[in-house]
């Protein structure tokens, strides 16, 4: 079979070209997608750093290389630094981003962390912004970086939390900076852990007890010193003296405003996108609101961005994480390139709709031209709030206290449709005034406010405002997850709510949100005496809280919104759909034309016989060659015998008539019309091929009915009464086919070949499983079914049936065909040895063939 | 001339069959099932978060729980079994080759097939939304639908969400209903075409259990299957459902078209 063979060969080799060239196209597609390729470079540079430049510290860095960056071509560089507890690894992945878009890019491990020397001095102006100036020393003598002067590199600095006010901290102690990406950090240490949103200053705020806890705990882990790690001495007492006394002494409070880019910020030049996040209790919006007033107050360009992560959210939603990816690199390209559209100074932010299963907020974004700050752009929308002054217990020592968030853990606080709430009050330690159902949604963007009047039976008071969400089943959601504390002092012990009107009331900055209460729900103020994650008073008292002004004010923002990733899916939905259909019509159209070629394809000098097979050739995917070279012919009223031992090809013929196979070469006609897969002129054959074929769980009746059901035919036209006459089943036709022997079905299945007693009757192997008289029966069946005109193909390899039921033989041996002509014909074959029997001449012929 | 081999035809061969009187049974008795279970069910105290510890809220509370635990699995096999079995089941009875010889042209028998399966597997979802419904009704009242974020939502308005998350379930399951169909022209095993089609469902749910595949996880085929949820919440979020119903569509696409260039092409040998 060299032709089967060297098909498959081809096949095989054509395969193997296909793999080839897809692993090839894999391959071009992976190395597109890298993207420009750039190199790293991680060594120790050693830094003079302290107050005198005179203490020497190794720091680890590592330096990012585009490939295209040389001296010829010198590229602007970033300095990349990490947040608190992390080191230059956690921001490899960007680093290597950043590189890609055409950045020299410069991470290192900050002093007292990983690798590097040096200990944690909190961004100090002395040490590690010291630290980063020297670092850009470094980058100015690189050829491969751009220049903007002498030792001047062309450099921005992006970084998160202690990265990030590393960032403002340099741009405001060092020119040479272009451009500053600082994200969730902070502009005062000071009001971030001892916050007071009755507007004291930090030496009176409520110590941020979790998170502190939670920050040192990193440092401490790190050195050999149990007691300081790798603290430095000056941070460890502040770390030891805050969570002692809850309180900041006056070196405390100085560490911490050095560390704050709060004092430098009229000093910074660098264009500055700030980034901030909504769910972030360590570094809430007031933060960056205080940063971008005070850079853009000295004339600097500022964009504000919010988006729905933060130290307790991460990254927030998907399309808020490629947003914030996508400002970034606008920002740097338009002030380090000078490449691209001007960034402008607006304002965009996300509001959570809801959660996914698994946690992830679901966000609309939007944007403004400008920043409005925390009141909001417009006049403040007024919520009217009733409840009348609580008495409420300090617990002592804080415990038991309310949760608002758990710091560090990850744990989404607002997320009440995720099961994940972890908000929780406690009896007599709360004030609660809430508004009535809103009759329409409530949209707030920015810091609510609302006025309190409080007495304390020891003159001062600690308190944390919550502002809750109150769906119509009373679920309440903590809004921006966080608590607001305030620490009063001065008060009058009041005994009575009548006394307390002539309390001074005390406007409270609660957290600052974007949120919006739906039509139906209520918004909820709650005033407690303790939180998990704050430092209250140890010693109990007991405090009277009422409503200043009743009225909450609620900051409004106008704002359109962002089309993000998640829009542009509609579009490409109804693309596909169209395309669908398109393709659709496409496919109906171009069937139905080779329908009427095929229908137009007849044979007029074939159009009374019923069957003609013209040189047919057939071979198996798997090479093997059934049919090679058949021809031959029934004509009206012929019973032909299609004789054969098992494995000559007589299956295979019958498979390629009915149009089950097709040829793989020559041609099958029936009445003239050429048989493709489906035909319409098969519906003049009745068949039976390769045994009976009938659904096991219905009658023998119901199978032929439905069989004849689906040749769309009339039923009229079925005669199955005759049909079952025939089969002689009797009462067994109602029964399941499941239940019948193999004689019954196959009698049913010669019965349902006869359906509608088509004018060509093709069985295979019809004596199957019958008994002696069932067969002499049969054959009386046939010889009468060819009287009228209709014809037989018997196939067989039982001889001695074929030759008294047919008229004709056709034999075939090996795939091809050795005799064909009529019983007389075949069996006087052999003139020098006259045969009487068919089963004689037919084994003469198979052995004439075989020798 | 009446047409060839109907979609009538194939339901009345396909409806008799013991799978399907099974099957109907199944999303018929299991609301039934999952009622008693909270009816009788011993632990009363255990407080269960989320949809599933609102289930008992309201009739259309407790049908969306029945779709929501039904989703992942007995919906994939249901659609899997329809879709799957349907020409594997002929060709192994050998009714196959009897029905294209009848002739019924192949891309008639894959339309009117597959049209088939579709509907039945469509037909077991709505019974099942309906039956729970009643049922539901029957033990928990017919109060207002409450969603995760405490919004209630009109006990008028709420079957016609449960409808919407029924339909979407359909359209997600077009991914499974194509990989069915194409294993089903592609072996004579009913049951290796049911449990392929199975197979790559369960393959997909444990890669996208795996976060740190990132975002290749909204390629498996079954990523977006609960994102009918946002129909459940307050306000309504259809973008996920966008993205399910793409790659649905896309999935169910890709394996129609190989199923129907494939039996286009096929040797029929059983």
């Amino acid at each position: 079979m060299p032709f089967a063979l060297r098909s498959r060969r081809r096949a095989r080799v054509l395969a193997a070209l296909v793999m080839v060239v897809l692993a090839a196209a894999a391959v071009v597609a992976a190395v597109a997608l890298r993207g420009p390729s750039y190199r790293e470079a991680a060594r120790i540079l050693t830094v003079h750093t302290g107050p005198g430049g005179r203490e020497p510290v190794r720091l680890d860095t590592t330096l990012y290389v585009p490939d295209a960056a040389s001296a010829a071509h010198p590229m602007p560089a970033v300095l990349l630094p990490h947040g608190f507890g992390g080191t230059k690894a956690s921001v490899a992945k960007d680093a290597g981003d950043l590189a890609k878009l055409g950045y020299v890019v410069l991470t290192w491990t900050a002093e007292g962390f990983g690798h590097s020397g040096g200990r944690i001095h909190l961004d100090s102006p002395d040490y590690e912004v010291t630290d980063a100036r020297r670092l850009l020393d470094w980058l100015g003598h690189r050829p491969d970086v751009a220049k903007d002067g002498a030792d001047d590199p062309r450099v921005g600095v992006v970084g998160g939390s202690y990265g990030g006010a590393l960032a403002l901290l340099l741009a405001g102690y060092d020119h040479r900076v272009d451009a500053i990406v600082p994200q969730i950090t902070w502009n005062s240490l000071g009001t971030s852990l001892f916050p007071d949103a009755a507007g004291g200053p930090p030496t009176s705020g409520v110590l941020k007890r979790a998170w502190l806890g939670q920050l040192f705990t990193g440092g401490l882990a790190l050195g050999t010193d149990p007691s300081c790690g790798r603290f430095a001495p000056d941070v460890c007492r502040l770390y030891r003296e805050a969570v002692t006394t809850g309180r900041p002494s006056a070196t405390t409070a100085a560490l911490l405003a050095g560390s704050s880019p709060a004092g430098v910020l009229d000093r910074i030049k660098a264009p500055t996108l700030l980034i901030q996040g909504t769910a972030d209790s360590l570094f809430p919006l007031d933060q960056a609101d205080a940063n971008a007033r005070g850079i853009a107050a000295a004339g600097t360009p500022v964009r504000v961005a919010w988006y729905s992560g933060g130290h307790d959210g991460g990254d927030g939603s998907p399309p808020d994480h490629d947003r914030v990816r996508a400002l970034t690199a606008q920002w740097l390209a338009y002030y380090l390139k000078r490449e691209g559209p001007a960034p402008g100074t607006g304002f965009t932010f996300s509001r959570v709709l809801g959660r996914q299963g698994d946690g992830t907020p679901l966000t609309n974004a939007f944007s403004t031209r400008r920043y409005p700050g925390l009141s909001g752009d417009g006049p403040a929308a007024s919520v009217r709030l009733t409840g009348p002054p609580q008495p409420v217990a300090n617990p002592p020592d804080g415990t038991p206290a309310a949760v608002s968030s758990l710091p560090g853990t990850g744990l989404v606080v607002d997320a009440a449709d995720s099961g994940l709430s972890v908000s929780t009050e406690i009896p007599g330690q709360a004030a609660y005034f809430q508004s009535p159902r809103r009759t329409h949604p409530l949209d707030v963007v920015g810091t609510p406010t609302i006025t309190v009047r409080v007495a304390s039976s020891s003159g001062s008071a600690v308190l944390f405002a919550r502002l809750y969400d109150v769906a119509p089943n009373g679920t309440a959601t903590l809004v921006g997850g966080q608590a607001a504390p305030l620490r009063l002092t001065g008060l009058p012990s009041a005994a009575s709510p009548a006394a307390l009107a002539h309390v001074p009331p005390v406007r409270v900055r609660l957290p600052g949100v974007v949120h919006r209460f739906d039509s139906g729900h209520r918004v909820r103020v709650v005033l407690d005496t303790a939180d998990q994650a704050y430092a209250g008073p140890a010693a109990p008292a007991t405090y009277l809280v009422g409503l200043g002004d009743p009225v909450a004010r609620m900051p409004q923002v106008t704002a359109t919104p962002v089309v993000d990733s998640a829009g542009v899916w509609r579009p490409v939905l109804a693309g596909l759909l169209g395309l669908v259909v398109l393709g659709l019509v496409a496919v109906v159209l171009v069937a139905r034309l080779r329908r009427r070629r095929r229908d137009a394809d007849v044979d007029p000098s074939l159009v009374d016989v019923p069957l003609s097979v013209r040189d047919l050739h057939k071979t198996y995917a798997d090479g093997f060659r059934a049919v090679r070279g058949v021809g031959f012919r029934v004509e009206r009223g012929q019973v032909v015998g299609l004789l054969g031992p098992n494995g000559a090809g007589k299956t295979t013929m019958l498979r390629v008539l009915l149009g089950l196979m097709g040829p793989t070469s020559g041609e099958v006609r029936v009445f003239g019309r050429r048989v493709t897969p489906g035909a319409p002129v098969l519906a003049r054959i009745g068949a039976l091929v390769e045994g009976p074929g009938f659904l096991p769980h219905l009658s023998g009746v119901d199978n032929l009915r439905l069989y004849w059901e689906a040749t769309g035919r009339p039923w009229a036209d079925a005669g199955l009464e005759d049909v079952l006459a025939i089969a002689d089943l009797g009462d067994a036709v109602r029964r399941r086919v499941r239940t019948y022997s193999h004689g019954m079905r196959q009698r049913l299945a010669i019965a349902q070949a006869m359906l509608g007693l088509p004018e060509l009757l093709v069985l295979d192997e019809p004596t199957d499983g019958l008994d002696p008289p069932q067969i002499a029966e049969m054959r009386q069946v046939l010889r009468r079914y060819a009287r009228d005109g209709r014809s037989v193909l018997v196939s067989s390899h039982l001889l001695g049936e074929v030759e008294q039921t047919c008229t004709h033989v056709v034999v075939m041996r090996g795939g091809e065909l050795v005799a064909a002509g009529s019983v007389a014909e075949i069996i006087g074959v052999d003139d020098v040895l006259p045969q009487h029997r068919l089963e004689d001449a037919f084994l003469t012929l198979v052995e004439r063939q075989r020798s | 001339m009446t047409r060839v081999f109907r979609v009538r035809t194939e339901l009345r061969r396909q409806l008799r069959r013991p799978r399907t009187a099974w099957t109907f049974g199944l999303v018929v008795l299991l609301p039934v099932i999952a009622v008693l279970a909270f009816e009788f069910g011993t632990d009363r105290q255990t407080r269960s978060t989320g949809l599933i510890g609102l289930a008992t809220a309201s009739a259309a509370n407790f049908a969306v729980f029945m779709v929501l635990v039904s989703a992942s699995f007995l919906f994939v096999v249901i659609v899997a079994l329809f879709c799957g079995d349907t020409v594997a089941a002929d060709a192994a009875a050998g009714s196959l080759r009897y029905l294209l010889a009848a002739p019924v042209p192949r891309s008639r028998l894959l339309t009117v097939k597959l049209v088939v399966g579709l509907l039945l597997s469509l037909v077991a979802l709505v019974v099942l939304g309906l039956v729970s419904l009643a049922v539901g009704a029957i033990a928990f009242g017919w109060q207002p639908f409450q969603t995760l974020s405490g919004d209630d939502v009109a006990a008028w308005a709420a079957p016609l969400r449960l409808a919407g998350s029924i339909g979407y379930c359909a359209i997600v399951l077009l991914t499974t209903a194509g990989i069915a169909f194409f294993l089903s022209v592609s072996t004579d095993a009913p049951l290796g075409a049911v449990g392929g089609a199975v197979m790559v469902a369960v393959l997909s749910g444990i890669l996208d259990q795996i976060t740190a595949l990132g975002r290749l996880r909204s390629l498996l085929p079954m990523h977006y299957e609960t994102a009918f949820l946002g129909l459940l919440s307050s306000p309504v979020q259809t973008d996920d459902m966008v993205r399910g119903t793409i790659s649905a569509v896309a999935y169910a696409v890709v394996f129609l078209s190989l199923a129907w260039w494939r039996f286009h092409r096929k040797d029929i040998t059983s």
